[in-house]
């Protein structure tokens, strides 16, 4: 399968997801510069973390602007799996592919660590190969990743097993203690109502390979090579 | 014309940097600041001929951009006079 990453100005994980994704799963992997109008022959779209636009004005929110922005709704909308990490979780926020917004971290400061994340549910494309209620230790780097939703969303996203990834601490239970910046509920990532278009902030593209501490960040990509092979995506590139 | 908008967390929102503001406030001694709010301040400079058309300018690139209406509420002066707020009241 081939995997798209798309690179605005000031992306700095495309490199990582591309790694992940050709060096780590083995498989192809392009990247889409913002101004791309269509995305080409891919299967899978990452929007990778970084500072998209200098994280001017509100993070992600120039970055929705962006001529590729149109194309990834286009390919959601067809059913395609897209994944945000980070800066990608804030721009499908921003655009409204993802319900929410970010907030500054509780503490008001950029944590750059290690975190345990559960993986709450098996039926997305990224997290198809997950074990039941499996714990991912994988990092985090952001300074608003502070999760707010009003409360009838995060009623909706919680009656529709739309929390994928919450934050835990070390016994596994989604704690204040676990919860490195103030997110609703301990919310780490979401999906949307059909599901293939996933968002979290910690990296998992970072967490591939043991010399980089861990290895638990694979899982996704696995997945994701795993959906695509079942499902295809035939349908989505007709477009 | 020149708009002026004010984007500002909405009441329910909790804001960690005014938090952190009136907190270095109080230790500073300044313990009647109850609380702040941080907010955004834009100035535009609209090139446009008549107050209605400025306003719905502002309006709409502030619906649009410049406030998150997940988070953020917004209030728009034109020469100083206050001519729309949106979101929640304050």
């Amino acid at each position: 399968m081939t995997f798209g990453v798309v690179v605005f100005p000031g992306s700095n994980c495309d490199h990582d997801a591309d790694h992940a994704a050709r060096h780590v799963v083995g498989q192809n992997a392009r990247f889409i510069w913002h101004k791309d109008a269509s995305l080409g022959d891919v299967d899978a779209v990452i929007l990778p973390g970084g500072f998209s636009h200098g994280d001017y004005l509100r993070t992600g929110a120039i970055a929705r602007f962006s001529p590729v922005m149109r194309a990834v709704a286009a390919f959601a909308e067809a059913g395609g799996p897209v994944l945000g990490i980070c800066n990608g979780f804030q721009v499908l926020l921003e655009c409204g592919l993802l319900p929410g917004a970010m907030l500054r971290n509780r503490d008001v400061r950029f944590h750059c660590e290690f975190v345990t994340v559960k993986v709450e549910r098996r039926d997305t494309p990224f997290t198809g190969r997950c074990a039941e209620d499996q714990v991912l230790h994988i990092p985090i780097a952001h300074g608003e990743g502070n999760y707010y939703a009003p409360p009838d969303v995060i009623d909706d996203l919680e009656r529709n097993g739309r929390v994928v990834f919450r934050y835990v601490d070390a016994e596994g239970r989604p704690s204040a203690a676990g919860n490195p910046n103030g997110s609703v509920h301990n919310i780490a990532g979401i999906c949307n109502a059909s599901r293939n278009v996933v968002g979290l902030m910690p990296h998992p593209e970072r967490a591939c390979e043991a010399l980089m501490g861990s290895e638990d960040g694979r899982v996704l990509f696995e997945s994701v090579v795993d959906a695509v092979a079942r499902q295809g995506t035939a349908g989505v590139l007709a477009r | 014309m020149k708009a002026r908008v004010f984007v500002t967390l909405k009441p329910s929102v909790f804001d960690p940097q005014g938090s952190t503001i009136a907190e270095a406030l109080h230790s500073l001694g300044y313990e009647h600041v109850a609380d702040v709010r941080q907010g955004k301040y834009f100035e535009l400079d609209l090139q446009v001929g008549t107050r209605g058309e400025a306003e719905r300018l502002a309006a709409e690139v502030a619906d649009k951009v410049l406030a998150n209406p997940t988070i953020e509420s917004y209030r728009i002066e034109l020469d100083d006079q206050p001519v729309k707020v949106a979101g929640a009241p304050r």
